[in-house]
């Protein structure tokens, strides 16, 4: 420990190490644990009015989370929630891989800059923006319904914002990209000589997906899967503006939660959530057998 | 075998052309609409060309100080967070230490959590322990936490080819720490700063999840986009989009533009031309 400190005072003097102490410790402590830490706190709390916050009423209970676990339609909206984000997770890494092998393997100059530009444009659009376009798409008078009347395919609008369809379908537009540049990153560094040796001694596309591109990319899959399944689990914007009012989505309870001042609740329901990210980033890293470190490199 | 990879050519033109399709088509959709006189955001019936909606949406009010909040909130987020990284980034380059991965682990969490956890989690905090209720400092908070970490990784990825020796002989020359650190570290730096700089920027700017459950009462734009879009769609929302299309159009190319100078810069830098200053970036 005392090496430690003289190697560091001796690298980036007393002012270098004394900046990056209190940067990250502002950063880990306040931003980071004890927000994080106080909302685990609230969740274990029964919502009490203010004069008994603090009394002997103020325990430690899980009756929140039992609250959520003994609710069958929060449980259900909970699964509805997994299997969508899986849905969604596995849709964009079906579409994704391709494109992202096509540009750091096959495609060379200035094509690749081409495409580049064409995946970063729709990537910084505003996720709202993204979803309003689906919006405009899939409404009663849409382009949709308009095209299959004309092509007189339907006779009457079909109302596409009923049930769970199109939320499922405006996430997997809003985060299908958050895939792509996960694998293309990694798929960068594979060296084409390997391609090329396994191409030249028989090796089928399939075979050489199988064996050399996909084990070389896995960091990247695990990264593109774990971002792509939280952003759609905890997606606040598509159910709001492209789901419809008889189907509720978890975020949409938590969210109701806190309108009802009810925060403690929220807060178990908000902790529930984090779970199941971390849990599905913890089956990645298991699937992929990935260290945590690779993940985000 | 040569009918063969023809068909796998054509195949694969046919897969971008309809990925990329999926991807533009609504956006086109969607700036089309701006420009038409219908009330409904809709393109038929068209009903002609029209500026309209973008003056509908220059006389909102509302509109313009959820803008200037979004500003102040950006400003404040890049300030906050450049910083941070920074000393995320040296911590993780700089120095050894056995908790290294864990730390790591530890800072890079915010970028996997949901951002409405991160937004609940800091208006929890801020609100009823630290008696500030949420507005735009929690917002800024809110975002700052997960954008810190992307200007980590980012700063990371360029400290880690910093050549050290650099450093070891300015201090050999008697260089004190200030010198080796603005004259050296910083510089070679630089270019990941500027990035993380507009990165925290846009991702601040992009914000609604975190935002939505720190800002409390305040507006920033995308707030205030999506209360318009759960209300009454009127085009000038299209109008707004088109706005934001083209702001991250010209933004994506000068990104690319600086990206792609800055590989052929480091692809040239593997054969130097005699009397070529190493040290400049």
């Amino acid at each position: 420990m005392r090496n430690f400190w003289n190697t560091a005072l001796r690298d980036l003097g007393k002012v270098g190490v004394a900046y990056i102490l209190i940067t990250v410790g502002v950063w880990l402590v306040f931003m980071i644990l004890i927000p994080q830490l106080i909302m685990f706190d609230y969740s274990l709390r029964p919502m009490l009015p203010l004069r008994e916050i603090g009394g002997p009423k103020d325990i430690w209970t899980l009756k929140n989370y039992m609250v959520f676990f003994s609710n069958r339609l929060h449980m259900a909206i909970f699964f509805k929630t997994i299997w969508s984000s899986l849905i969604v997770t596995l849709t964009a890494l079906a579409l994704c891989y391709p494109i992202a092998f096509y540009l750091a393997k096959v495609a060379r100059g200035a094509k690749v800059g081409l495409l580049m530009l064409g995946l970063i444009i729709p990537y910084w659009i505003n996720e709202l923006l993204r979803l309003f376009a689906w919006q405009i798409i899939l409404a009663d008078m849409g382009i949709l319904n308009q095209s299959l009347i004309f092509l007189g395919i339907i006779a009457d609008p079909i109302n596409f914002r009923m049930g769970n369809g199109a939320v499922i379908l405006g996430m997997t537009y809003a985060y299908i990209l958050f895939m792509v540049f996960p694998i293309y990153n990694v798929m960068e560094s594979l060296d084409r000589n390997q391609l090329d040796a396994a191409r030249d001694l028989g090796a089928s596309w399939l075979r050489i997906h199988y064996k050399i591109v996909m084990p070389h990319a896995k960091p990247g899959i695990a990264v593109g899967c774990t971002m792509t399944f939280m952003l759609a689990a905890g997606t606040v914007a598509a159910p709001q503006l492209l789901g419809s009012p008889s189907s509720f989505w978890f975020t949409q309870v938590i969210n109701t939660n806190f309108e009802c001042a009810n925060w403690n609740l929220g807060a178990a329901y908000a902790t529930v959530l984090m779970l199941l990210c971390v849990i599905f980033m913890f089956i990645m890293l298991k699937i992929f057998k990935v260290g945590l470190k690779e993940l985000t490199q | 075998m040569k009918s063969s990879k023809s068909i796998f050519r054509i195949v694969t033109g046919l897969y971008l052309a309809l990925f990329f399709a999926y991807m533009f088509l609504p956006l086109i959709f969607m700036t089309i609409i701006a420009f038409n006189a219908n009330d409904i955001p809709q393109i038929t019936p068209w009903k002609g060309f029209t500026l309209m909606w973008f003056g509908e949406l220059a006389k909102d009010n509302q509109m313009w100080s959820a803008l200037w909040n979004s500003f102040i909130v950006a400003f404040s987020v890049v300030a906050i967070s450049v910083p941070i990284g920074l000393g995320g980034a040296l911590l993780l380059t700089r120095l050894q230490f056995k908790a290294r991965n864990f730390v790591y682990g530890v800072l890079v969490s915010p970028i996997l959590t949901p951002g409405i956890i991160l937004g609940i989690s800091t208006f929890l905090f801020w609100d009823s322990y630290m008696n500030i209720p949420g507005g735009l400092w929690t917002a800024i908070l809110g975002q700052s936490t997960f954008i810190s970490s992307y200007c980590m990784l980012l700063i990371m990825s360029r400290a880690q080819r910093f050549d050290l020796t650099q450093e070891e002989a300015a201090f050999d020359l008697g260089a004190t720490h200030r010198q080796v650190f603005w004259k050296i570290t910083l510089p070679f730096l630089r270019p990941a700063l500027i990035s993380s700089m507009a990165l925290a920027f846009m991702q601040s700017f992009d914000n609604y999840n975190t935002t939505l459950f720190a800002i409390g009462v305040e507006q920033t734009l995308p707030i205030y986009i999506g209360t318009k879009l759960r209300s009454f769609i009127s085009p000038a929302m299209n109008a707004l989009a088109v706005v934001f299309i083209v702001l991250t159009v010209i933004g994506a190319i000068v990104y690319e533009y600086r990206r792609r100078r800055e590989i052929i810069k480091a692809e040239m830098k593997i054969t130097p031309e005699p009397g070529t200053p190493v040290l400049r970036m």
